[in-house]
């Protein structure tokens, strides 16, 4: 056993870390007040190469591994979660299914700008009937010549107002079960007959751009057909375990920003002539907070470990996210509760931590999607 | 040229300083790059990819400050040397450093050398200028711009907010002060690449020099923090009054006039 991260894994905490509190933090309230999406921010992260962590080199990648890429998210997730969900959504969602599943020449031609930071991806899934229930999709992909048309409409899209590329999941036929195939697709987001609009008000992650996305006769190559065509339910299942792996991640970022006011606050503010961290009452919830947030990370990163040694994680990633995201929300609430009326006001931020924590107990799987995943492995 | 930059690892500047048994505390303390050597990593980075040649980052320290020295490789640093003192030198002082450092440049022939104005724990600012003199060379410090024209320097320092602008034949040490560039962020690739980029680790044996040879030549009586600052106050009334009152204050209060 060995608790330490490598000396190239606390560079990169370092950096990501001085980055997004040079960078990102100043910008955050305004973030996410005008819920603006930060796309300069984003191109610095590209020329970083923050967006290729855990892609190899000669795809435009930083050669890095998942821990090192779930640190990434923590930092980022520690100043902004807006910006650290489009960020995750950008690597675990737009970019690693064309890595895992794509062929060389899709790797050359759609992953490395997405690895090289040089374009944002998205990845199509949900539908308005078809969230948590996948095989509910109704998105169309009918042959034609060397090309397939793709008809439908796609809702709550990560970044796809933003993107190059949307990976989408669509029906191309039923299988020998008479059970439909679901496969995914590559689709420019320049083709003709895409219409994306970013209409949406949301509770948190504001400034992460959350767009619908209509299908209407668009026309791709066959060839932009993403990895085994009867397979692509068992391809998304295994891209959302990674991304769980990413958003578990996120919500230690905020966990731990939640902590970090809470303590500092307690320190200062003074009650009944002391200052209220001496009270056992909010003493109780700091050590609680402390207390998960530690184990929440440990959790991700063997998560991130198992996948890093290609062992299965599924599980794993399931507990990360399902344990991390729900202790940034009980964090986040217990930082307001700490911080009392002060909390509630948007200056003070903590009221946010809250807003962005709560979409991480529903994106990606929600928390009860979790929940099945794991009594899954258990044999249930 | 043959560009070397002088690294020193300082507290982390959110660390809270604890002081016990006149020591200070650096049990599980994080470290990071002197800051105001950050930009003289910046400033040899730019000024090899302008003329070319090489930046080594040299450091006295110990095995921990092998992190620091990756961050220097990891912002495009060439090569790295780390002069491990962990077992030979108690105590060091500034002049420990610039002999160490002077017996390190011995079979060297460097063109410039860069170092922070000063390093932010101790705050001396002795080092870069002890070891120039050391080496016989000339000296600037506090600059907030560089400019090498064929063998001269051209150089702004800052003098008290003032600008004076020097011209100075290389090879030249400078000391660098904020505003002379902005330090990059490494890449991630740059970290990457960092771990097989050479890093030389030596001794003080390496260097022929002796426990005694550079022994410190100051002794540190007492470390103590600085009090704790108290409430401010301000004052009220008619103006006259106030300036009054505020003399008064100077005067019997702070013992200032």
């Amino acid at each position: 056993m060995d608790f330490e991260l490598t000396k190239e894994q606390q560079m990169i905490q370092q950096m990501v870390k001085d980055f997004a509190e040079g960078i990102i933090k100043p910008r955050a309230i305004e973030i996410d007040k005008e819920a603006k999406f930060p796309i300069d921010i984003f191109k610095e992260m590209g020329e970083l190469g923050l967006l290729g962590i855990p892609f190899p080199e000669r795809y435009g990648g930083s050669d890095g591994d998942t821990i090192s890429y779930a640190i990434a998210v923590e930092e980022i997730g520690k100043v902004c979660g807006s910006t650290g969900l489009s960020y995750a959504a950008a690597v675990s969602l737009g970019a690693s299914p064309i890595y895992y599943f794509g062929t060389e020449e899709q790797k050359q031609t759609y992953l490395k700008p997405l690895a090289e930071g040089k374009a944002l991806g998205s990845f199509g899934l949900t539908e308005p009937n078809a969230g948590s229930d996948a095989r509910g999709t109704k998105t169309t992909a009918v042959e034609d010549g060397t090309d397939y048309i793709i008809n439908g409409e796609k809702c709550f899209i990560t970044n796809a107002s933003f993107a190059k590329t949307i990976i989408v999941t669509a029906l191309t036929g039923k299988g020998d079960s008479g059970k439909d195939i679901i496969s995914a697709i590559i689709v420019p987001t320049d083709t003709e007959g895409l219409t994306i609009t970013s209409n949406y008000d949301k509770m948190g992650v504001r400034g992460s751009d959350t767009a619908e996305v209509i299908l209407d006769n668009v026309r791709v190559p066959k060839a932009n057909l993403l990895g085994d065509p009867t397979k692509g339910f068992k391809q998304f299942l295994y891209t959302l375990d990674g991304g769980r792996i990413s958003i578990a991640a996120l919500g230690v970022g905020l966990a731990q920003a939640s902590l970090n006011k809470a303590l500092t606050y307690a320190k200062e503010r003074k009650q009944f002539g002391a200052s209220i961290s001496n009270f056992q009452a909010i003493q109780f919830k700091l050590a609680d907070m402390a207390m998960e947030v530690e184990l929440a990370r440990n959790m991700v990163y063997k998560a991130a470990w198992l996948k890093d040694n290609q062992k299965p994680f599924t599980k794993e990633a399931a507990y990360a996210k399902l344990f991390a995201t729900e202790t940034a929300f009980r964090a986040a609430n217990e930082a307001i509760q700490i911080h009392g009326g002060y909390g509630y006001m948007r200056e003070f931020e903590v009221e946010r931590y809250l807003r962005d924590a709560k979409l991480l107990e529903i994106g990606e799987g929600t928390s009860e999607i979790q929940r099945l995943v794991i009594a899954r492995q258990l044999g249930c | 040229m043959d560009i070397y930059v002088l690294l020193k690892k300082t507290f982390d500047t959110e660390e809270k300083i604890v002081v016990s048994n006149g020591r200070i505390e650096d049990d599980g303390a994080e470290f990071i790059i002197n800051p105001y050597d950050e930009y003289a990593i910046e400033e040899a980075i730019n000024q090899r990819d302008e003329h070319g040649g090489e930046v080594t980052v040299v450091t006295v320290g110990d095995e921990e400050s092998e992190k620091q020295l990756r961050t220097a490789l990891a912002m495009g640093a060439d090569k790295a040397v780390l002069i491990d003192t962990e077992d030979d030198l108690e105590d060091g002082d500034q002049y420990s450093t610039a002999k160490i450092l002077e017996a390190f440049f011995e079979d060297k022939e460097p063109d410039l050398i860069l170092a922070g104005n000063v390093a932010i724990d101790e705050a001396s600012g002795q080092v870069g200028p002890r070891l120039a003199d050391r080496l016989g060379i000339s000296y600037v410090t506090t600059i907030t711009a560089l400019t090498i024209e064929e063998e001269t320097a051209k150089i702004d320092k800052d003098v008290e907010g003032d600008i004076e602008k020097v011209e100075v034949p290389l090879p030249v040490l400078v000391t660098c002060q904020q505003g002379l560039n902005e330090p990059r962020y490494p890449s991630l690739p740059g970290i990457m690449k960092a771990k097989k980029k050479p890093l030389e680790e030596l001794e003080i044996d390496d260097l022929d020099l002796d426990e005694d040879d550079v022994e410190a030549k100051t002794k540190t009586v007492e470390v103590f923090l600085p009090p704790e600052k108290e409430a401010g106050r301000v004052l009220e009334g008619e103006l006259d009054d106030q300036v009054k009152e505020l003399v008064s204050l100077l005067k019997d209060e702070a013992k200032v006039l």
